[in-house]
């Protein structure tokens, strides 16, 4: 090693050294726990560090509860809430942002500062005015009546668990997204325009192509936190009908005597998240390599 | 233009003035309810302070447990922005100039905890702190060091964003007329970095200071309680106006760190003849560069 590349490793050693020891390692320890075995008297988990020694019992048990147990309608549920949630999310997130990046002239930096607000309004105080609104005697709830509208928003009502996640996450889909769409080279569309393309056309062939990767990307970075949420859930509803993966992992993990159990929902989280994240690096290093062709 | 694409850019106005609506007007409503004269946070009964100082006993600035919630995180986030920002500063300076596989390796480490959600960390360093590492007590120890490990990387991304914008030709020129390779870095190479790092410290303080996950599974009880959880476990109780006057509060506080984040980089700018002014100092902050 030269003495220039002994200065760059000195420098990024601290950090990598506390990466490893409190990122790396606790992986270890989950899988150390949830692999490991259980105090036959206090019922506590025993971590297992000997990977030679693990043993899958407690992981067999909980796959077999998601596959054809009480644990797969808390899987479906939740990955039919991220879904929904993020239709949603796009269907508002996407002209929001489009309109910002192309459309908005003189107004934009006004608009922009008011698009980022909430993106820096704390996730709690955001749900904190939901609970208040919704609550029965709340201003949404007292409007809606006159309607003649009666319905328990905060009790156990998956719509507002949805709409919650989308209002939770939205901020931080738009701004990549608005990142994304006003780097593009909208020239590209004009041409297609002056081509002959209808509109429809432009956006299919060309502007969807040139937004794919960023577009994902986005999309990624708000599913990820999205599938790992329990607090929007536990706030907005704390009731067994709405409950998702991460409520069960918070319950295993924080109150109850199963740890256990609960290291083996954090494997299966993240497995289930390195298994998307996969799947979009591989298509956006198709998408990468279409545009080389 | 056709008459149809028209039609549908006049809708888009309405749906971003409707979405801005949407994501300001109940948090505004919140804010207003901190003033409310009566108990409920949804029932108005006029404007009065009550809430934050009015109150000799309830009120934000009276209740002893609101106020040690606040002293809580201020500590939590200032002590995580001052150990993290020298830390991610060196790793990001090191792995951008080092070649090679540990170069891979220290930036694969330092990019996974950008895409690992939140519970996942909580979880994985609440079960650690407990069972291998159980020198370290729950509470404020085990909190500072789960927020730094997950703001590392986040001061890592905006100092090689800078790292990138300046190049290297600067130290270069340094190197040529007989600098060291430590001196072009500390003459050169540090002072432009200023504007990443105190960045770094704006995004820092503003995301330990809302932090709700990582600082609830690492607390230990009351005395490290932070604002957001102190905000988590009342929202559904029979929670006074002073909790919207709480929440406020930590709004504004996070509000004033970036407004000065976003005025001093712009200022900075402008000194230095940087272009980019005040939408390059605000995209700073936000990270919209990813």
């Amino acid at each position: 090693m030269n003495k220039a590349a002994r200065i760059w490793a000195a420098l990024a050693a601290p950090g990598a050294f506390w990466l490893l020891f409190f990122f790396a390692v606790p992986f270890y320890a989950v899988a150390c726990v949830a692999f490991g075995s259980v105090d036959p008297i206090f019922r506590d988990a025993i971590p297992q560090w000997n990977p030679l020694n693990w043993s899958f019992g407690e992981f067999n048990a909980v796959f077999s509860s998601v596959t054809s147990g009480p644990l797969r309608g808390v899987f479906a549920r939740t990955i039919v809430y991220v879904i929904s949630a993020m239709i949603i999310c796009f269907a508002i997130g996407f002209p929001v942002a489009y309109y910002l990046a192309r459309h908005a002239g003189k107004r934009r930096m006004l608009l922009l500062l008011l698009i980022i607000a909430p993106f820096w309004v704390n996730y709690l105080m955001r749900m904190l005015a939901w609970v208040n609104l919704l609550s029965p005697s709340g201003l949404f709830s007292r409007f809606v009546g006159i309607f003649g509208v009666q319905y328990n928003w905060l009790d156990g009502s998956p719509i507002t668990v949805i709409l919650g996640l989308v209002y939770g996450y939205i901020p931080f889909l738009i701004l990549p997204l608005y990142a994304t769409l006003e780097r593009l080279d909208w020239r590209l569309v004009e041409a297609a325009r002056d081509l002959g393309a209808t509109s429809r056309q432009a956006f299919r062939v060309v502007t969807v192509p040139m937004a794919k990767a960023g577009v994902a990307a986005a999309a990624i970075l708000i599913a990820l936190p999205m599938f790992g949420d329990y607090y929007t859930n536990d706030l907005l509803s704390r009731s067994p009908k709405t409950e998702m993966l991460g409520n069960q992992i918070d319950f295993y993990i924080n109150n109850s005597s199963q740890p256990q159990r609960g290291a083996v929902l954090v494997i299966m989280l993240s497995t289930l998240l390195l298994v998307a994240l996969s799947w979009y690096l591989r298509s956006t290093s198709r998408i990468g390599k279409e545009r080389v062709r | 233009m056709t008459s149809i694409s028209t039609r549908r850019i006049k809708a888009l106005p309405i749906i971003i003035w409707g979405y801005i609506a949407w994501s300001l007007v109940p948090v505004l409503i919140a804010v207003a309810y901190s003033f409310n004269d009566g108990r409920s946070r949804t029932v108005w009964k006029g404007f009065s302070f009550r809430w934050w100082f009015g109150d000799k006993y309830a009120s934000v600035f009276h209740d002893d447990s609101m106020r040690q919630a606040i002293v809580n995180s201020l500590v939590l986030a200032t002590t995580t922005m001052l150990i993290v920002t020298p830390l991610g500063l060196a790793l990001a300076i090191g792995s951008h100039r080092l070649r090679g596989k540990s170069a891979t390796a220290v930036q694969g480490m330092t990019s996974i905890p950008l895409i690992t959600p939140e519970i996942v960390v909580g979880a994985a360093l609440l079960l650690t702190f407990t069972r291998l590492f159980s020198g370290i007590p729950l509470g404020f120890p085990a909190q500072l060091l789960g927020n730094v490990t997950f703001s590392i990387s986040a001061v890592v991304v905006i100092v090689r964003a800078r790292l990138v914008s300046i190049g290297s030709s600067f130290e270069e020129a340094a190197r040529d007329l007989g600098a060291t390779r430590l001196q072009a870095l500390r003459y050169v190479l540090m002072p432009m970095l200023w504007p990443s790092i105190v960045a770094s410290f704006v995004v820092v303080f503003a995301t330990v200071i809302d932090d709700f996950v990582i600082t609830s599974f690492l607390s230990a009880g009351v005395e490290s309680e932070t604002v957001p959880l102190r905000i988590y476990s009342s929202v559904k109780g029979g929670a006074t106006p002073a909790l919207n006057a709480l929440a406020t509060l930590l709004v504004a506080t996070t509000f004033t760190a970036l407004t000065i984040g976003v005025f001093g980089l712009s200022f900075w700018r402008k000194r230095h003849g940087e272009t980019g002014g005040f939408k390059s100092a605000l995209a700073d902050l936000t990270r919209m560069g990813e």
